[in-house]
């Protein structure tokens, strides 16, 4: 079979089975390394680098990259698009019964319920970034627990979006360039 | 300028400034569409957030199609998700082709760092205004509370945990509501 529709099929089959983001389709691509000889193992560990430095939802930058290894510019566009594919379709159905449904009586008890569990969901998720960024936990020591100059420039840049409100690009480069200038 | 044309330039911006999981595209969401344009409500951000965690598919792809969709119908949500899509398949474009080292380039490495931090408080920040949306009465707040837990010190899906609190507020207002009547 032609190299482009395999890779299609195969993303598109990534799309839709991997539930809960990025890394859910990390055992997938595992899986292909052993059905096909796109790519090796070592070389998706290296791919998995690359995606979480470079901006973008995880699993895209993984389709982009398989895609382009495998079969040149053509391939990396045509994995990146049969990866959303399927969320198309899914979501456009299920976002059309949620407008037509919105202002029922249960679908508000719903979300009440639900917005408390999205305050700890994003809690969780920024705290595996935290954990990482602005501490050494696997240092034994208490003191060297702390990464202290991570904490200072965070607490300084949340004081600064609490204070001047700019856009977060505006944020997120100044600490691209503060992370150059003072390497830490 | 144009509706659409200011749509796709938003979801352009969050796809190329989006670092880590769909958690971090949340800070732009809020600046862009609550805040400066007042296109949708927090709440409705935290709703699309939700049911986008329980379908299949990224969870930022997700998110920009319900809110696409909410703002524009099926044209929305085509407008978003490629809008989103395209600074990413752009950036890794670029590094296969031409930088095939990017990773052993230090810079990289202490760009990144950076951006974490930053990361770590635009998202501190957007959590302060979910509590007050998402946390309003002593229910909410136990759910809250057992949702961390179970986050923090289980390996359960969020899937789960997402279903877990639908279910359990409607019963809860659902008893409510029987005992007022």
């Amino acid at each position: 079979m032609n190299i482009l529709i395999t890779l299609f099929l195969e993303f598109f089959k990534i799309g839709l089975f991997s539930v809960g983001g990025g890394l859910a389709t990390l055992p997938y691509l595992a899986e292909l390394t052993e059905k096909y000889t796109w790519f090796t193992m070592s070389e998706l560990i290296d791919m998995v680098a690359i995606s979480e430095s470079t901006p973008g939802a995880i699993g895209i930058n993984m389709a982009t990259f398989v895609g382009y290894r495998t079969a040149g510019i053509a391939g990396g566009i045509l994995a990146s698009v049969a990866i959303v594919a399927p969320a198309i379709l899914i979501v456009v159905l299920i976002a059309r019964m949620l407008e037509k449904f919105r202002n029922n009586k249960y679908v508000e008890f719903v979300f009440y319920g639900l917005r408390a569990a999205v305050a700890a969901l994003v809690l969780s998720a920024g705290w595996s970034i935290a954990k990482i960024t602005l501490f050494h936990l696997e240092n034994p020591a208490l003191i060297e627990r702390f990464n202290w100059p991570a904490l200072a420039l965070f607490l300084l840049v949340f004081v600064l979006i609490r204070k001047y409100k700019k856009h977060p690009i505006v944020y997120l480069a100044a600490c691209a360039v503060v992370g150059l200038v003072i390497p830490f | 300028m144009n509706d659409s044309v200011t749509l796709f330039l938003i979801f352009f911006r969050i796809g190329a400034f989006t670092f880590g999981g769909g958690y971090s595209m949340l800070p732009i969401l809020q600046r862009e569409l609550v805040d400066s344009r007042h296109w949708l409500k927090e709440e409705e951000i935290m709703d699309f957030y939700a049911v986008g965690q329980c379908l299949p598919g990224l969870i930022a792809v997700n998110t920009s199609l319900f809110i696409g969709y909410h703002l524009k119908k099926l044209k929305g949500a085509l407008i978003a998700v490629f809008g989103f899509v395209l600074p990413s398949v752009i950036v890794i474009l670029v590094i296969a082709v031409f930088l095939s080292n990017f990773m052993h380039y230090p810079q990289v490495k202490q760009a990144f760092a950076g951006i974490r931090v930053a990361v770590c408080a635009l998202v501190a920040n957007t959590l302060i205004s979910m509590f007050k949306k998402g946390i309003v009465d002593w229910f909410t707040a136990v759910l809250f509370a057992g949702a961390l837990a179970v986050l923090l010190f289980t390996d359960v899906s969020p899937i789960w945990i997402v279903l877990t609190a639908g279910i359990s507020a409607l019963a809860y207002k659902q008893i409510g509501s029987a005992r007022q009547s």
